[in-house]
């Protein structure tokens, strides 16, 4: 499996060491209050560490050039075929996350945690 | 048909047109008591017992593919008991003595060989480390045996001794651990249940779950609604994409696990033997061929195949080994999907949706676990209370501070 880096070109994979999918660097906040973490956000933070999407198509993914520039790639790849779509620098994707925040404000990482039907599939954001 | 040396005696003399197909092709009926999602191994073992110690027979197995088409047909046919949390080591050891008796149960010719399984140590803190799991595999009921670098050269002359980098310092030894014919135990399950009034349901892709009222009532599938009181889900590497039709994201993530098979080589390696400064196992099948395999790739896959970086590391743990397979050809390689968990630990469990149950996350470690996941599942599933052997394997366990993780390594799957 090749990733072509955006800087370095393409690169085996086996320079890499993955981490998984790219939601987790979309950390839960803190309470803004500075009161400590209630029922709720530990059920929020519960959620972000351990629980997956994990698709089978496309996945926007975190690799770690572990034997290169040591950069962090997102990258877009299919599951099922392993085919890559495309390659960013996590840095530029931070970036341009921290740039167009959630329309409505409101965080887009405040995912309920069960919902009354007994799932516990995130709202959609909006 | 009850398979004896008779039966074969009396169909050979009547040119073998007297067998009977291993189990039916039914139509689905229109409702079930419980409808397992998934033919495979455990599924099909969920089955079997449901219908034999819960008189369950009302019951439909919904396989999207053909039997024996996913892990069940892929593994590396190990069975062994050797973990060492209590929430795990139990429930293997029912696995293995279930083994114990399963062809006689199944009528059935599983080849449950109990060769045993060496698990080689390399320091001094992994003999500590060994001397603590033979601890609790004895506590648990289990066979355990400490071997010092002697005691392993006795067993495996053959094992590379004069390895600098990796000197062999002794092993542990499990000898009722071993392997099994996997096709075997998937036909043997699956001719059992049918026996008792399960219909296996091949090509019967599960595309939806029905709902009334937020209480799970039956399966949409490809031919069509099934309705039934409890639905079981064990679909091992498909589990996100199956439970994710039911809104429910789940603690794993699916990898691609490569297994590799040599050509046929003289009997040379007698059981199981692990490597324990990587990741590596190999055994010998009674076709000649060695059986074994390694670390997963390492990223999310669905696509049953790996790359060639982690076949160079599998055979260059072979060799670290075992020099003598230098010379031997590589006859096959093959990837299953892995669902991995966020400890490595497996789950068997309720969902928060009434009549829904969930059973996965084996990571690469399913097989052995084919006939306890099978008899733990159908406690559940018929009393709605976990077997003893399987109280903590919850879905839960990470919100509630208790995961089962046997290496320690955390919340990162693929390095379980």
């Amino acid at each position: 499996m090749i990733i072509d880096h955006p800087l370095l070109g393409p690169r085996d994979a086996s320079e890499f060491v993955y981490l998984g999918d790219a939601l987790s660097m979309e950390r839960p906040g803190v309470p803004a209050t500075g009161e400590p973490p209630g029922e709720a956000d530990i059920r929020v933070m519960h959620d972000h560490v351990h629980l997956r999407d994990n698709p089978a198509g496309l996945l926007r993914e975190l690799w770690f050039h572990e034997q290169g520039d040591r950069s962090w790639l997102v990258v877009t790849r299919d599951t099922r075929t392993h085919r890559i779509e495309r390659v960013e620098l996590a840095r530029d994707v931070a970036l341009a996350r921290a740039a167009s925040p959630a329309v409505d404000g409101a965080s887009d990482l405040a995912h309920p945690a069960v919902r009354e039907d007994g799932s516990n599939r995130p709202e959609p954001r909006r | 048909m009850r398979y004896s040396a008779l039966e074969i005696v009396k169909q050979g003399l009547t040119g073998n047109t007297g067998w009977t197909p291993a189990w039916r092709e039914p139509e689905p009926a229109a409702e079930y008591d419980v409808v397992i999602v998934g033919g495979g191994g455990h599924g099909l073992a969920t089955a079997h017992y449901l219908a034999r110690e819960h008189g369950v027979h009302d019951v439909a197995v919904c396989e999207r593919g053909w039997i024996g088409n996913g892990n069940i047909g892929r593994n590396t046919t190990i069975v062994r008991s050797n973990y060492l949390q209590p929430g795990n080591q139990p429930f293997y050891e029912l696995s293995v003595r279930l083994w114990e008796g399963l062809e006689q149960d199944l009528n059935y010719n599983a080849m449950f060989s109990q060769r045993g399984i060496l698990n080689l140590s390399h320091s001094d803190a992994q003999r500590d480390q060994q001397v603590r799991r033979a601890n609790a595999m004895l506590m648990s009921g289990a066979d355990a045996v400490l071997l010092d670098r002697a005691g392993v050269k006795r067993l495996c002359p053959y094992l590379d001794f004069d390895n600098a980098r990796f000197p062999i310092r002794g092993g542990l030894w499990q000898a009722r651990a071993g392997t099994a014919r996997h096709d075997a135990v998937a036909w043997g399950y699956a001719r059992a249940a049918d026996e008792r009034g399960v219909d296996i349901l091949q090509n019967t892709e599960v595309t939806g779950f029905l709902m009334e009222d937020g209480r799970c009532v039956g399966v949409e599938t490809a031919r069509g609604r099934i309705r039934a009181k409890k639905v079981a889900v064990c679909v091992a590497g498909s589990s996100s994409r199956v439970m994710e039709l039911a809104g429910m994201r789940l603690p794993i993530e699916s990898h691609v696990l490569q297994a590799f098979v040599s050509e046929g080589l003289k009997p040379t390696v007698p059981g199981v033997v692990t490597f324990g400064a990587g990741h590596f196992y190999v055994s010998q099948s009674d076709k000649g061929g060695l059986v074994f395999g390694g670390n997963l790739d390492g990223y999310n896959s669905y696509a049953s195949r790996g790359n060639l970086p982690l076949a160079e590391e599998v055979c260059g743990e072979a060799m670290a080994v075992m020099p003598m397979v230098g010379r031997a050809k590589l006859l096959r390689s093959w990837g299953g999907v892995m669902d991995m968990s966020m400890d490595g630990s497996p789950f068997i469990d309720r969902t928060g949706i009434p009549g829904l149950y969930f059973n996965g996350g084996w990571c690469y470690g399913g097989f052995k676990a084919t006939p306890a996941s099978g008899f733990c599942y159908a406690h559940l599933i018929a009393t709605d209370t976990p077997h003893e052997t399987a109280t903590a394997m919850r879905l839960d366990r990470f919100l509630s501070g208790a995961p089962l993780d046997e290496n320690g390594h955390g919340a990162q799957p693929n390095l379980h």
